[in-house]
């Protein structure tokens, strides 16, 4: 790696809500400007290379791979990590139904999927379990079998529409 | 809530769905996990790897990369000469190779710089000339080919080990039969694709103590090996196991990287991390071996078994990992099913220049079970029997004893059968064996299989007379209780389980308690994450723990209460007299009282598996406290222009003996129904035989595994057979459910288009190749024809209970050579 590459950029940008700046390494990705120079390890990775969906994070409201964003063209743009979803103290609904419901077994791959969610719901406050499927299909889960996670993004879809909703006794006994 | 805590009260935890102890943080970015870890002055670990398959190192040089500014430290496997293994009979690894490389991703240098990206260029500088051997790529090229050999140990030429027992006289049974069938069958391997890629950070302190944390699902065991290989005392390393990001017996052994970073620790007196890329993580490997089967049973014309030889052939890979365990899995639970009075297993492990397989979620027998499950469905249809009634109607009993020497306790697989058969609608949908009288139209069909798993290996990995979980919990005057125990979650809930069950003994909330897990120097001894035994060792242990500090709190509050000791209850916080319940103190004032008249209260449980009745050599392997069992009915739709085959619906039961935790218990089922599926449908770890044993796609976009758009619709019978041995009664559930899934997949497959396919998994261009066939006249069956010629070692023979044996070997005959 030559010298010129390690002069150090800065970018300003919005990040969780909050003005930031921060100067890195120009080949750094945005996961690895979170992650390494932010210490905001709660975006995780799992191949970085685009192929799994873990590190999805927001930029401008939309679910994108930060694997495979330059630091750099995060300027001016707004990013949101898992560690923004919370409002203060309070976990956002999806964070409290993938909890609640065992959506997160080992929890590596939650917050990537927690964020691709809250982008769906945005657009669709009442989406069809198939539209639940298709808008999670880039993010891969080896723990769950992605079937708490459908159900506690209906659950949160709910809440969020102000809806109560109780899971079927079978989603969390078995059938009779 | 008026209630006695003990195991035979109501329950006021045990049986509910909390969430789990680490769910939220989970959710909100704050678990730590192992790459997660950043310390100061820390170096940045890069590992250079082997792309020869197998060949002699004849020379590093480092120069290059040492004078690369920025690196710190380099080593290569001369700075780390002592072997080791997770089996004591297969020390067989160095955490860099000496001599030689085995496989391609076999490590062999470390750098350790700076930062990641000059730990990576100084890597690339490192220069290795080697001399290429020749290659072992199959099972049949390690049996026929015995030079070069890979390793220099084993049971011949490049075979690691071949097994041979006998349990009654195999052939007397073949005689009493009706009807006797072979077949033969082919499980490719596959891996555990943690969503986490491994990682490790080790750290060599002022006072020259060593601290690794560790994606790991074993850290005592990494303990022992650190010890070893470092030569440091054992209590001076530390290890700790950071939340597993999946693990799924992937992280189960001691691993080079593991080692490496607490080398250079020790030599650059700074932290070290070391964080695998994907494609390392696809060399780390450890997974399913590939199996190559051959079955033969005889059975009466009822489907009763006679007698039944099974025969396996694993691809090992390269290195020993869990192998020899391994072997004789393949050959351990085909008896605790069906009823099976006389059973002959042989088994062969070869080494091959690939990367090591070892266990992965149902450990060796996840392969066998395929291949029982399909060879039992095709006896069905020559017998013209309803393959879930033939099943159903042979069942092991419960409180019994195998031929193989395992005792069996409770045994819910006739109710799980039940369940599956009418949840499913089965008698309406599969086609009766009769193509003509079709229930279900061409291209779509139902298929049934079941199985079994242990709740724990009976024995542990090294011989040892000690329990094989501890837990330590202490109670402060505050009212805080922690509860301490070895035990490492990898997302099945291990943890809280234990908050569960000190939660329903000592009558508060799951939350109130802290629990501190995975770490040598404050937790006591659990041998770890594999074989299905976390719930049920760790929960017994818990139990004994959080019993035996609340008859210290009984103690203290009866005799302040001045009320019987029997009278003394625990719930909602609160410790009181059941007769009256308004009297009584908070848990905390209990506390309070108890440490008043005993002092610190802090009390221990441990778990030791109960002795097993097989006594031979190779009973070690097999034995569980309790067994799961698990039945499941598949619904696919196979296209016959494309072969392609997609499943609809599983319907699936599980033996749980009895839920801690019934949501969890549900999602280790649909994680289990996920993987197994994966399995049969798409998930392959394939080499390039002739072109240097290269891994065909070590990648996530390329080695397919299911997505949301391939995951099928579960449905899921939780049955609560209790068994005797289990805290609460409760069974396994994190492997068990994966085992029936890919043969009740195979089966269903033949339903629908009327072909076999013997060979895992069942990809289009199998099920196509096999219609065409089909079409033409010929069999209609994709799979492997026939097995490797071997010579064998006369088998060990043992008498069956039912022959009056006492579970030793009988003296060998003396066999000429």
């Amino acid at each position: 790696m030559s010298e010129v590459q390690k002069q150090k950029v800065h970018i300003s940008f919005t990040l969780n809500g909050e003005a930031a700046e921060i100067a890195f390494a120009p080949h750094k990705t945005l996961l690895e400007v979170l992650r390494e120079d932010l210490a905001l390890t709660g975006t995780k990775h799992g191949c970085e290379l685009g192929e799994c969906g873990t590190c999805a994070i927001l930029v401008d409201g939309r679910a994108i791979l930060s694997c495979l964003m330059l630091g750099l063209d995060a300027e001016g743009r707004e990013v949101k990590t898992i560690e923004g979803m919370a409002q203060g103290p309070e976990l956002h609904p999806l964070q409290e139904t993938f909890a609640d419901l065992g959506a997160a077994q080992c929890g590596y791959c939650s917050p990537g999927f927690l964020l691709v969610a809250e982008e769906l719901l945005k657009k669709k406050p009442n989406p069809t379990r198939v539209e639940i499927q298709e808008a999670l299909s880039g993010n891969l889960c080896r723990c769950t079998g992605y079937i708490k996670i459908y159900e506690a993004v209906e659950m949160a879809a709910a809440r969020m529409r102000g809806e109560e909703m109780q899971l079927p006794r079978e989603s969390v006994y078995g059938l009779e | 809530m008026r209630t006695k805590n003990s195991k035979n009260g109501p329950l006021n935890v045990v049986g509910k769905p909390f969430r789990k102890v680490d769910a939220r943080a989970k959710c909100n970015g704050q678990t730590k996990f192992a790459d997660d870890i950043v310390l100061p002055r820390m170096l940045y670990c890069k590992i250079l790897r082997s792309h020869q398959p197998h060949a002699l190192i004849k020379g590093i040089d480092t120069t290059r990369a040492a004078a690369l500014p920025g690196v710190i430290a380099i080593i290569t496997g001369g700075d780390l000469p002592i072997p080791y293994g997770i089996l004591p009979v297969s020390q067989d690894e160095h955490a860099l190779c000496i001599e030689k490389v085995r496989f391609i991703g076999d490590p062999v240098a470390a750098v350790a710089a700076i930062d990641e990206d000059v730990a990576f260029d100084a890597m690339n500088l490192i220069e290795v000339e080697y001399e290429p051997l020749n290659t072992i790529s199959t099972i049949e090229e390690a049996v026929l080919i015995d030079e070069p050999r890979i390793h220099d140990y084993g049971d011949a030429g490049n075979v690691h080990k071949k097994v041979s027992l006998e349990f009654g006289n195999v052939e007397e049974g073949f005689a009493e039969a009706d009807l006797i069938r072979e077949d033969t069958f082919f499980y490719e391997g596959n891996t555990h694709l943690p969503m986490e890629q491994h990682a490790a950070v080790g750290n060599f302190d002022a006072d020259k103590k060593l601290t690794l944390w560790s994606s790991t699902q074993t850290p005592h065991y990494v303990h022992r090996a650190l010890a070893k290989v470092l030569e440091l005392p054992a209590s001076h390393i530390r290890v700790i196991a950071t939340p597993n990001g999946g693990g799924f017996g992937g992280k189960s052994d001691p691993f080079n990287h593991e080692v490496i970073v607490c080398k250079l620790s020790m030599i650059t007196g700074r932290p070290v991390k070391a964080t695998l890329t994907r494609e390392e993580v696809f060399y780390c490997h450890r997974g399913r071996h590939p199996v190559l089967m051959h079955v033969k049973t005889g059975v009466k014309k009822d489907g009763a078994i006679t007698g039944m030889h099974f025969q396996s052939f694993l691809d090992g890979g390269a290195y020993g990992s869990y192998g020899v365990a391994s072997t004789f899995y393949t050959g351990a639970l085909q008896t605790v099913t069906y009823e099976v009075p006389r059973y002959k297993f042989q088994g062969l492990r070869a080494f091959t220049n690939k990367p090591p397989c070892g266990p992965k979620r149902g450990h060796g027998t996840p392969q066998p079970r395929y291949a029982l499950e399909v060879h039992l469905d095709k006896i069905a249809e020559q017998l013209q029997l309803d393959p879930a009634e033939m099943r159903r109607a042979h069942l092991v009993e419960a409180n019994s004893v195998t031929a193989n020497y395992l005792r069996i306790g409770s045994m819910g697989l006739g109710t799980c059968i039940d369940k599956v058969v009418a949840g499913s609608d089965w008698k309406n949908r599969f086609s009766g064996w009769n193509r003509n009288r079709r229930k279900l139209p061409f291209g779509k069909g139902v298929g049934v299989a079941c199985s079994s798993y242990i709740c724990g290996a009976g024995l542990p990995i090294y011989w040892n007379n000690m329990p094989q979980s501890g837990v330590q919990l202490r109670l402060d005057r505050q009212g805080g209780v922690c509860v301490m125990c070895g035990s490492v979650d990898i997302g099945q809930g291990s943890d809280s389980i234990l908050a569960y069950i000190v939660a329903e003994v000592l009558g508060i909330d799951p939350f109130d308690i802290r629990v501190v897990t995975a770490d040598t120097d404050l937790t006591p001894v659990d041998l770890g994450s594999y074989s299905s035994r976390v719930t049920l060792m760790t929960g017994n242990a818990a139990l004994q723990a959080a019993e035996r500090a609340r008859e210290l709190l009984v103690m203290a509050v009866a005799e302040k209460l001045v009320v019987p000791i029997e009278n003394i209850s625990l719930a909602e916080r609160r410790v009181f007299d059941v007769e009256n319940p308004e009297v009584g103190v908070s848990f905390a004032e209990a506390i309070v009282l108890a440490e008043s008249k005993f002092g610190t209260i802090g009390t221990v449980g441990s778990y030791s598996p109960p002795r097993s009745p097989g006594k031979y050599k190779g009973a070690g392997v097999g034995p569980s406290p309790a067994y799961s069992y698990s039945a499941a009915v598949a619904e696919v739709d196979v296209d016959p222009e494309t072969g392609i085959v997609v499943v609809e619906r599983i319907w699936i039961a599980h033996d749980i003996g009895k839920s801690i935790n019934p949501m969890l218990v549900m999602g280790q089922v649909e994680g289990s129904v996920y993987m197994g599926l994966g399995e049969i449908l798409m998930e392959e770890m394939a080499y390039r035989g002739n072109r240097n044993v290269v891994h065909k796609f070590p990648s996530m976009l390329e080695y397919k595994s299911p997505t949301t758009m391939e995951m099928c619709d579960v449905k899921t019978y939780l049955i609560e057979d209790p068994d005797p041995n289990g805290p609460y009664g409760a069974k396994e559930v994190g492997q068990g459910p994966l085992l029936p899934v890919p043969p009740a997949v195979a089966n269903a497959v033949y339903d629908a288009v009327g072909v076999r396919i013997d060979e895992v998994p069942i990809t289009p261009e199998k099920v196509l190749k096999a219609l065409r066939d089909k079409s033409r006249g010929r069999d209609g069956r994709y799979g492997p024809v026939s097995i490797p010629s071997v010579e064998w070692p006369e088998p060990l023979r043992v008498l069956t209970p039912a022959e009056g044996g006492d579970g030793t070997e009988m003296p060998r005959v003396a066999v000429h050579s």
